[in-house]
């Protein structure tokens, strides 16, 4: 089947299309997270010990005393062209800060899906061709078992395991990779595992279920009943048609890594942005909670589309329905 | 050929010409029994759910198992390793984690289950709505669900514990707002897939008002995939609340949260392993019994659900 350019170019643009609306939904939602605090968020951001000329300052800089369509507008508009404001604490830009947290949790969000690509595809895929076997069943508990264990308390154990009791890594910290590779290396082990054991342990069921499924098709029983060897079947007419959806899990979890470890980050000490959602929470600067939840929800509505726009290029029939 | 049948028909004539409606009772029991069987023949489900009721037990009559009391500060005995006299050890201020630990499962039971409620009754109230009605409200009840599915789990709930302040109610409403978008999913593909069926459009033509067909008609079809999420959606809850206490901004001290001890533990992960592995094997425990009975479930009511929405939660 051919696929004109015209509705490959239609696809794209209803797909944009799509993600400008849940983006404005996002910032609408972003913007409220002010207003719906009961109380004067910048009192509660600035503490007991304040003064008068601090207060009015803040008030100024955030734009909290102009009308609410009027801020809006602003916030909006500010937010497109990447000013987020400034922290209600330190004062400083919110974009740089942000900008200086983002390369920790990148790395740590590409080791972790590394690890959790290379555990879950070979296991999904052998759980799913061995269907009932003992192996399958191996593969199912122990996946379980990963869905299920709290994230942090793992990084926990192996925190207890591989630096308290066995000394072999350090607990925590991070070094940049661009200053010293092992130093970097040795620090993001832990965490990198922590994140992509999880991740590997749902990827695999959700791959062996993908596999299941396609396995089950009736073209698959039409290849194997003309004779085709069965590595055939499984590579040409399985595995292929099982990449899609294998696709999709690997882009969702690497978004959800991406934006989501804010507890491992928390354990393992990882300046990333996890952390620092976690530090303006807790420190209720307000304008740092807005900007980091906007930068997360738009990389998680980034990398969704780029999963969906990857898939119509893989598969035609999907540009279609 | 035979003669077209012109003759007006009576509501139960329709049913049975039309085919019957699921929630035929004389039909519905058998069915119901099968299912309660096929369960009880999963060794995994059958063992998942005597572990469950074991800690469920262990919740309800906490106080009155827990040998000691959960703030019973004992210096003396401070970080003394698990014993005869303290199962699982004590912690820096000499509590006895055994009975924090079980106290602290009925506060874990208590919010998720609150929160889950919530999230169900207002998604699959959203669901219903959204699938049944469809068009216009669809798209603007589904457009709001997207967005909220733009965010991490654990970051919409951080969100909205930074708008309240935190402690148990604002923790049970930010875990029932986070998973209220699931439900209003599941319900709405159900309803989605019901709505067309013969019974329901032959109910719809005979004037029977929308309130009835969803009650009658829809919601019994749809169960078998909302009991599944329930299951599976208590597990994660339960994972969030230890999440949040464990960021301290969840349940707050001197109340007993796994979570919280698990952050406790945390400056002592080289004096007293038992501080950390306990708690965290106690959330460990109970989120596996409901996983694995959720998989039990689905299997027996719901077998052609996909695993994508549940991995998509899972933070």
């Amino acid at each position: 089947m051919r696929i004109s350019p015209g509705q490959l170019l239609a696809f794209f643009g209803r797909r944009l299309a799509y993600s400008a609306v849940v983006l404005f939904g996002v910032l609408v939602l972003v913007f409220l997270i002010v207003q719906l605090v009961p109380g004067d968020p910048i009192r509660l951001a600035l503490g007991t010990r304040y003064t008068q000329e601090a207060y009015d300052a803040l008030l100024h800089a955030s734009g909290l005393d102009k009308p609410l369509g009027q801020q809006f507008i602003s916030y909006v508009g500010n937010a497109l062209t990447g000013d987020l404001g400034v922290s209600f604490r330190t004062g400083e830009p919110v974009t740089e800060l942000l900008m200086q947290r983002l390369p920790a949790t990148i790395s740590l969000a590409v080791v972790g899906i590394v690890i959790a690509l290379v555990i879950s595809i070979p296991a999904g895929i052998w759980s799913a061709l061995h269907e009932g076997k003992v192996s399958d069943g191996i593969i199912r508990i122990t996946s379980q078992f990963g869905v299920s264990i709290p994230d942090f308390w793992m990084g926990m154990l192996l925190i207890l395991l591989f630096s308290t009791t066995w000394g072999l890594l350090p607990s925590s910290g991070y070094v940049p990779m661009s200053e010293d590779v092992v130093g970097w290396l040795e620090r993001v082990i832990l965490p990198g595992l922590t994140v992509g054991l999880v991740a590997a342990a749902i990827m695999t069921r959700y791959i062996r279920g993908a596999v299941l499924e396609v396995a089950a098709m009736s073209y698959v029983r039409t290849a194997r009943s003309k004779g085709l060897a069965g590595s055939v079947v499984v590579r040409r007419h399985i595995l292929r048609n099982a990449l899609i959806p294998v696709l999709t899990i690997a882009g969702i979890q690497f978004a959800t890594i991406l934006g989501g470890v804010i507890v491992v980050e928390v354990v393992f000490a990882w300046p990333g942005l996890g952390r620092l959602v976690y530090e303006s929470v807790a420190a209720r600067d307000y304008s740092m909670i807005q900007g980091s939840v906007l930068l997360i929800a738009v990389m998680f509505l980034l990398v969704n589309l780029v999963v969906d726009v990857l898939y119509a290029v893989v598969d035609p029939r999907i540009r279609l329905s | 050929m035979s003669e077209p049948r012109e003759e007006v028909l009576a509501a139960t004539e329709i049913e049975e010409r039309f085919g019957t409606a699921p929630v035929d009772h004389s039909l519905e029991a058998p069915g119901r029994m099968s299912a309660v069987r096929l369960l009880g023949s999963n060794p995994v489900t059958v063992a998942s759910a005597i572990v469950l009721a074991v800690v469920v037990l262990l919740a309800l009559l906490a106080p009155w198992v827990a040998p000691y009391g959960i703030n019973e500060v004992d210096v003396a005995n401070a970080l003394q390793p698990p014993s005869g006299e303290h199962w699982f050890g004590t912690d820096d201020l000499g509590r006895d984690v055994f009975s924090r630990v079980i106290v602290a499962a009925r506060v874990s039971l208590q919010v998720a289950l609150i929160s889950v409620t919530f999230a169900f009754v207002v998604g699959v109230t959203i669901g219903l709505i959204s699938g049944y009605v469809g068009r216009f409200l669809d798209t603007v009840l589904m457009r709001i669900v997207d967005v909220m599915f733009a965010f991490p789990v654990l970051l919409l709930a951080l969100a909205i514990v930074a708008i309240l302040q935190p402690g148990m109610a604002t923790t049970m409403l930010a875990i029932g707002i986070v998973y209220t978008p699931i439900f209003a999913r599941v319900a709405r593909a159900s309803t989605l897939s019901v709505r067309n069926e013969p019974y329901v459009q032959v109910s719809r033509t005979m004037g029977t008002p929308a309130r009835t067909i969803i009650g009658r008609h829809v919601l019994p079809n749809i169960t078998g995939p909302l009991i599944v999420q329930t299951s599976l959606s208590l597990a994660f809850a339960i994972l969030s609340e230890a999440a949040l206490s464990f960021l301290g901004l969840g349940i707050q001290p001197p109340a007993p949260s796994w979570g919280g001890m698990l952050f406790n533990a945390q400056g002592f992960l080289s004096q007293a392993w038992w501080m950390s592995v306990f708690p965290g094997a106690a959330i460990f425990v109970t989120v596996l019994a409901f996983n694995l009975i959720g998989d039990g479930l689905r299997d027996v009511l719901d077998p052609k659900q996909r695993t994508l929405i549940e991995a998509r939660r899972k933070r």
